[in-house]
């Protein structure tokens, strides 16, 4: 393809190939502190392809596929190439990767220990574990949780967060201008905006921890933590999963492993700050 | 480029040896375009590798188990289903190659389970699948009408808890198609796998496939299509094949499907200017995994409907699907 970038995020590496250099420059100036791909065997290409013959510079519009890609993804402006290529990373992780058990779940480590939090889009994981980045605990990702088969440690995806509407301006306060990319506006999901993780979470990416704590935040409701069943956390979990399935007998060994050794809480709240304070004093707590 | 990387590699798996890092990426993209990244990690198992190559290839292994494993329970309750007919079941393609330990079904990926029913015993076929869970993919009175009368399989069913599609064929090539191939010759020298289970004879194996590649469709996933053929043919004497492709009226089709697959995967052969068309159709990937040269894959999406049928219909029948909202890819 025209133009083409290497990356690097935990254990996975990338080949982005794009139509057009906006997209990559993009992640080039985002990705700059990331260990180099360049030159390395990749485990997934990405492709920015124009959607059709003309829209390369006609109302340029991006079609996200891969090695793996969905036939009815809906095309992107050019002006959101930033989002495309994160997009793209996302969908190879999300139906490619066999090496551990993924979870959709956001993550942070302390003392070599992890925190997991996972819900729907909306819940707040994101914008929790991004302000909890920012706030003496190690950002492990965002997005994924990656779940050793063998071991049970979890290993850090931190590729970039992705700031969605109202959290922008929250971590917009915490972190400095420098770490944060161009606001997208006007995308599927609202506004958007890309922060890259402190520098401890980018150099320590290949650091695993142990999971200590699992967490179903959920945003906008009256402050109130409430215990939840394994029976209930295992279900959640293979939803929150996109590879548990493919896994097989392996995916079920590991995921029933995590449900049994992990403490759950349910936990509402109406603000970061209320929720972290929440957060720190559970973690204080468990055994 | 195109994907003669990817057809080396799995013709001489020591010829991967001299890759470098952007051969071995492009290697990866183009297996996984074409569906063959399963089948390549079975031919790469026993050579030295980048270290790099070791996990992608060890995933594609994992991959391929699981749809084998998937594909032999999904025959497995079809079998059940269908018990009470009295009826064995008869598999094709894949599902038949895994069921049976052959070489092309190492690695293979398996998508539909697709079985061969004598035709009268279809809407018996049909009324036991539906009992069983199985329900229809396609609501469109049209798509249903034009699979009853003119194709050669009933419209695709899936299961509902399983999500797995079945594909109930009556014979090997559509209605329209200008072959007959003989049906019931098919289903007469089937050979049992299990109690429960049977494939098609080695010829009819080889005939059936051909007549996939060459005589309907418009090649695409081809390559893989051929690996199989050549792996099938280590099963056959070259005179019983020609004489039961003739038999079927496919004997052009399987003596091409021969050329190519000895020109691409064996030793070579002569090749004509029409066996040069399809090679370059099949061969259409590059080392991003796109696909290339669009006018010709065009033509051979022209002509797979031209196979299928004659003007009239074929015109008629494009006309609905526009009309439909349908556009060629």
């Amino acid at each position: 393809m025209r133009h083409s970038l290497f990356l690097k995020i935990g254990p996975a590496t990338f080949r982005i190939g794009s139509a057009w250099r906006q997209p990559l420059d993009h992640l080039k100036t985002l990705y700059a502190d990331y260990p180099a791909a360049d030159g390395g065997i990749t485990d997934f290409t990405v492709r920015l392809e124009p959607s059709a013959f003309l829209r390369r510079w006609v109302r340029p519009s991006i079609f996200i596929t891969g090695d793996h890609g969905l036939a009815d993804a809906a095309p992107m402006s050019l002006d959101h190439g930033l989002l495309a290529a994160e997009m793209g990373m996302n969908l190879q992780m999300a139906l490619g990767w066999r090496r551990h058990l993924l979870l959709h779940a956001s993550s942070v480590e302390k003392d070599g220990r992890a925190l997991v939090m996972t819900g729907e889009s909306g819940s707040g994981k994101s914008t929790l574990a991004a302000q909890l980045g920012e706030r003496g605990w190690r950002l492990m990702g965002d997005e994924f949780a990656l779940l050793d088969l063998l071991t049970g440690e979890l290993l850090p995806f931190p590729r970039l967060v992705s700031l969605k509407n109202g959290a922008i301006g929250v971590l917009a306060a915490e972190a400095p201008s420098a770490r944060l990319g161009p606001l997208l506006t006007g995308t599927a999901k609202g506004d958007i905006c890309h922060l890259v993780p402190r520098a401890d979470a980018i150099v320590r990416m290949g650091e695993r921890a142990r999971p200590s704590m699992l967490l179903f935040p959920r945003f906008g409701h009256e402050a109130a933590v409430r215990p939840v069943g394994q029976g209930e956390v295992f279900m959640r979990l293979t939803q929150a999963s996109t590879n548990y399935v493919a896994l097989g007998e392996p995916g079920f060994a590991a995921l029933t492993r995590f449900v049994q050794a992990v403490p759950s809480h349910a936990l509402d709240f109406r603000s970061g700050e209320e929720a972290i304070d929440m957060v720190e004093r559970l973690w204080a707590m468990r055994e | 480029m195109n994907a003669l990387p990817l057809v080396r590699a799995l013709r001489e798996p020591a010829s991967a040896a001299t890759l470098d890092v952007p051969g071995w990426n492009a290697l990866i993209a183009m297996a996984r375009a074409e569906r063959l990244i399963g089948t390549l990690a079975f031919r790469l198992a026993d050579q030295p590798l980048p270290p790099a190559m070791q996990p992608i290839l060890a995933d594609a292994r994992i991959d391929a188990e699981r749809e084998s494993r998937q594909a032999l329970w999904e025959a497995d309750r079809a079998a059940e289903a269908i018990k009470p007919l009295g009826l064995p079941l008869l598999l094709l393609k894949g599902t038949a190659y895994a069921a049976a330990g052959l070489k092309a079904g190492e690695g293979r990926f398996i998508g539909d389970l697709d079985i061969l029913v004598p035709r009268a015993s279809m809407p018996a076929v049909e009324r036991s699948l539906l009992d069983a869970g199985w329900e229809w993919v396609k609501s469109d009175p049209y798509d249903d009408a034009y699979y009853r009368q003119w194709m050669h399989e009933l419209p695709p069913l899936i299961h509902s808890s399983r999500d797995r599609m079945i594909d109930v064929h009556h014979t090997i090539l559509p209605l329209t198609a200008r072959q007959r191939p003989d049906a019931e010759a098919i289903m007469a020298e089937a050979v049992p796998i299990t109690g429960q289970l049977s494939m098609l004879s080695a010829e009819d194996r080889i005939c059936h496939a051909a007549a996939h590649l060459l005589a309907d469709g418009d090649l695409a996933g081809g390559l893989r299509n051929l690996w199989d053929i050549h792996c099938l043919l280590k099963d056959v004497d070259a005179e019983g094949l020609e004489e039961r492709a003739r038999r079927h009226g496919l004997l052009p089709h399987v003596r091409q499907a021969r050329r190519l697959a000895e020109a691409l995967y064996g030793a070579g052969a002569r090749l004509t200017p029409w066996d040069r068309l399809v090679r370059a159709r099949l061969l259409a990937r590059d080392g991003w995994g796109r696909e290339t040269h669009k006018l010709l894959r065009f033509g051979f999406y022209l002509r797979s409907h031209w196979l299928r049928m004659p003007p009239a219909m074929l015109a008629r029948h494009l006309w609905t699907k526009w009309r439909k909202g349908h556009r060629p890819a």
